[in-house]
């Protein structure tokens, strides 16, 4: 590059980095709104709101991929409890969701009903101010982030990792599915939380609303790959990385990794969280299914798949992997999991470094 | 099954109708008609006269087929109307009215069945009438009968739960030495029905000697004390049960993860294709050769275990080969294998769940008290669950594959120096963890529903066993499996199932942090 001087603006376009940026944000926060909302619904150009639910589903799960990839494709940490981390943020800001409902729920009281349904009077203690947005939006991080906390806290410090740690988190997670499932636990139980009315006083179900949660997703989305490109870049971001590689001669050179590990694991389950807690609003419920182990494993093929090691590899592997989800159950739905299964093993024999990987390899090919 | 039981006695009432002369027609109709204190009187007297006879009518008495028309009875079967006294098939009288029985004179009829059943030359059937005879109010009426039954009855087991009945009723007799007596042999039961009927007596109208008092207090005592000991038993039985399951789930992981270290995600549907070979083998014995339907599951073990094994050993060759030294990659990769062979279950069988009939020598229970049954079936998966560990633990331990095995995990280049073909060895290994998750499966279609979720039920309880035993030998699997079962069930009993199962692994995952490597963690200085 360059070391002339040349006018910021210039500067900006002429790195391919923030030209993409820009355009994303365009098309995210212009283009979409203007072809679902502005172009008729007969028209060609016309995005359907099918398609925006997709795609507001993929930006949610980019940013969980985005998550996943910090702390096993920078970190080497397999994590199968990120889909936890999710739905923990999804149930906080369906929390303040079902309080928005009010009056309006089939049984008309103030509690949700499925509250009324197990004869309580009031809201269990672990409910309190979630009425208010801020606090909701306060826990969607919080929750996340504490468990991950205290539970990457003891886990690195015995330096519990590899395959255990896996195996672990997956239990954890388990745990708390068992746990969300039942109905006294106070979320809803088997059918979790649905039917919400408002977010913050207006209706849930405008197109307009739509659209507007859709492009705060988008915009999420590209701050949390902003700043995923500051922290593998940094200094912190390259101790991650030799973790990864040599935990032990990390170690010899003075770092303790509890502290790095801690770090990256806990921010990752808050980008979960708010990932989680912007799903909520878009698909309209919320179940401890989400909690399954099959939903986090999943996850981690979406990295697979796109590229460990990379941040936009994920991205493209959590879209072709829901593209292709919401194609196979529309069309042959018995085949899906065959697909999702060669899947997972063609990513892992044949594609270590995933369609980014590869395509780096014919490029170097080509040229 | 009420329904069955009331078919069963309505086609014997039916049948049997014509050979009820000994009752005469007078008594019939005594014991038809009137009003409820004589025709309960009336009942006492048959019973008192102890004749078997009788049965037939009274159990048409108790399924309301009996009407009554002028002076004649009228028994009305399933299919034909027949005359009580004759045993004649006739049409049924217009002004025919039915026999009406209020639950008062129910309870009498049932108890008046069992006390003329006792005599039947059958145990089964003297068993299953003094059960009867026990679960209803038995009056004074039966004492005789019940004594004089007690007098005669052969079979110990019969002659104990008569004595109780005896008892029972003694208990409210009129002589103070009879009740002392009987209060005393009351507190050696464990029926629920014996301790309700002294909780009864304490009770203010019922007993008023202080001394009969005292004594049926400490029977009380003495009766909870036993009934809580079984119960304690009964915790332990179950998790014995339950942590015979988990060994046999986990048996598989310890070879292909304890000992070679492969993470192995498709276990689960292991046992899940165990399992469906099991009800393939279930399905062709009862098609093919019923007179050998209880011999199946000899036959469903090895084909189970052969089919699994090689499935295994394809998996080996085929991916998992590939991916050695990358256990995060085996990992998903074997997930994927679960999945692809999920859908193929579904796909061939359908995604509702299968009945596999347990063979007739697994049905039906050791009976060592009221409350504490132990079932054949998992009985038989305890001793079932030994015999395999004892097989792969000799097989790993005693034969030259064993040796290999142990040697390739141990220094895999070292073992390939010396002429091991590491490769094959791996593939065998590999197979031996899946047959035994088949084998796991044969003993899953015993006690549960097969369907194709099976192995997910089970894969995050069996590698917890593995994770909390340690890796690289069979004892801390063993010890894991039995503790874990154990530990759940007296869990279940204070909180619940699903909270026993959270506190469970909350207490892994604590535990996990103060000994990394299990509890029996092998000795050495690897480091990665």
């Amino acid at each position: 590059m360059s070391t002339q001087y040349q006018p910021f603006l210039l500067r900006m376009l002429g790195n391919s980095r923030w030209t993409g940026y820009a355009i994303s944000v365009i098309f995210l926060c212009i283009l979409i709104p203007v072809l679902n909302l502005v172009v008729p619904e007969g028209s060609l150009l016309h995005v359907s709101n099918y398609t925006v639910s997709i795609g507001g589903k993929i930006l949610c799960y980019a940013m969980v991929a985005l998550a996943m990839d910090l702390i096993w494709g920078y970190t080497g940490i397999l994590s199968l409890g990120h889909g936890l981390f999710f739905a923990l943020g999804g149930y906080a800001c369906g929390m303040y969701l079902m309080r928005q409902v009010g009056v309006d729920g089939v049984y008309h009281s103030n509690l949700p009903d499925f509250m009324v349904f197990l004869d309580w009077k009031t809201y269990p203690w672990y409910w309190t101010g979630t009425e208010h947005f801020l606090v909701a939006m306060l826990l969607v991080v919080a929750v996340p982030g504490i468990l991950a906390f205290v539970f990457g806290w003891f886990a690195f410090r015995s330096r519990i990792k590899g395959v255990y740690f896996s195996i672990i988190t997956q239990a954890l997670t388990y745990a708390f599915m068992l746990f969300f499932f039942r109905n006294e636990t106070g979320f809803g139980g088997n059918n979790g939380f649905t039917d919400f009315k408002r977010l913050l006083g207006i209706p849930i179900a405008t197109p307009e609303m739509r659209m507007f949660l859709f492009a705060l997703s988008g915009l999420t989305l590209l701050l949390m790959l902003w700043m995923s490109r500051c922290i593998v870049d940094s200094k912190f971001g390259r101790v991650l990385t030799a973790i990864r590689d040599a935990e032990s001669r990390v170690m010899f050179s003075g770092y303790n990794p509890l502290h790095y590990k801690l770090a990256i694991w806990t921010l990752s389950a808050m980008m979960c969280g708010v990932a989680g807690a912007l799903y909520v609003p878009q698909v309209g419920i919320i179940n401890p299914g989400e909690m399954s182990t099959a939903n986090s494993i999943e996850i981690a093929i979406w990295v697979a798949v796109g590229g460990r090691g990379t941040l936009i590899g994920p991205l493209l592997g959590a879209a072709f992997v829901t593209g292709m989800k919401s194609w196979f159950t529309a069309t042959f739905p018995e085949y899906w999991l065959y697909f999702l299964g060669l899947l997972f093993i063609v990513a892992t024999l044949y594609l270590p470094d995933g369609v980014m990987g590869l395509a780096k390899k014919l490029k170097g090919k080509l040229l | 099954m009420k329904i069955a039981k009331i078919i069963v006695a309505l086609v014997l009432a039916w049948l049997f109708a014509g050979t009820a002369y000994a009752l005469t027609a007078a008594d019939r109709m005594l014991l038809s008609a009137g009003d409820n204190d004589q025709r309960i009187a009336s009942i006492a007297k048959v019973v008192a006269a102890g004749d078997a006879s009788a049965v037939p009518f009274l159990k048409s008495l108790l399924d309301d087929s009996v009407k009554v028309a002028g002076s004649k009875v009228f028994i009305a079967g399933a299919d034909a109307v027949t005359d009580a006294a004759t045993g004649v098939r006739v049409e049924l009288p217009v002004n025919a009215a039915d026999v009406v029985n209020n639950n008062r004179m129910r309870s009498e009829l049932v108890s008046a069945i069992a006390a003329l059943e006792l005599q039947s030359p059958d145990v089964a059937i003297r068993m299953q009438a003094a059960q009867a005879l026990r679960q209803s109010d038995a009056g004074d009426s039966t004492l005789t009968l019940v004594k004089n039954a007690e007098k005669t009855e052969q079979n110990s087991k019969v002659k104990s739960v008569l004595g109780e009945i005896r008892a029972g009723i003694e208990l409210s007799g009129p002589d103070q030495a009879t009740r002392l007596n009987a209060a005393q042999e009351l507190g050696g039961s464990t029926s629920a029905q014996m301790r309700q009927l002294l909780v009864i007596r304490l009770q203010p109208g019922g007993e008023t000697d202080p001394q009969v008092k005292q004594l049926i207090t400490s029977s009380l005592r003495a009766m909870d004390a036993r009934l809580a000991y079984y119960e304690q038993a009964g915790i332990v039985f179950t998790g014995l049960s339950l942590g015979s399951v988990l060994l046999l789930a986990a048996l598989g992981l310890a070879i292909t993860y304890g000992l070679m270290g492969v993470i192995n995600m498709a276990h689960g549907e292991m046992m899940m294709l165990g399992a469906y070979a099991t009800y393939l083998v279930e399905n062709f014995f009862r098609n093919y050769l019923p007179e050998w339907f209880d011999a199946y599951v000899l036959v469903a073990i090895p084909v189970a275990f052969i089919l699994t094994a090689i499935i295994g050993m394809i998996l080996e060759r085929t991916v998992i080969r590939h991916l050695y030294g990358r256990p995060l990659e085996t990992l998903l990769a074997t997930w994927g294998i679960g999945l692809i062979l999920m859908q193929l279950v579904r796909t061939v069988f359908g995604a509702q769940n299968v009945q596999v009939e347990n063979p007739g020598w697994m049905s039906g229970g050791i009976e060592l008290a009221a409350n504490l049954v132990l079932p054949y079936n998992r009985l038989a998966i305890i001793v079932f669950s030994l015999t395999v560990l004892l097989l792969v633990w000799t097989l790993l331990n005693k034969t030259r594959l064993g040796l290999f095995v142990r040697a390739v995990t141990q220094n895999r280049s070292m073992a390939g120096c010396v002429g091991v073909n590491t490769a094959r060895i791996d593939a065998w290994a590999f197979g031996l963890g899946s047959g035994v998750a088949g084998l796991a499966g044969v003993a899953l279609a015993q006690i549960g529903n097969v369907g194709p979720d099976l192995g997910k039920t089970y894969i995050v309880d069996s590698f917890m066993v593995v994770v909390l035993g340690g890796v690289g030998q069979l004892a801390g699997t063993v010890y894991a499996a039995l503790g874990l079962g154990l530990v759940n069930k007296f869990l279940e009993g204070y909180a619940g199932a699903v909270l026993a199962k959270i506190i469970v692994l909350v207490i892994i995952i604590i535990f996990i942090q103060k000994r990394p490597q299990g509890i029996f963690a092998l000795k050495g200085r690897s480091v990665d």
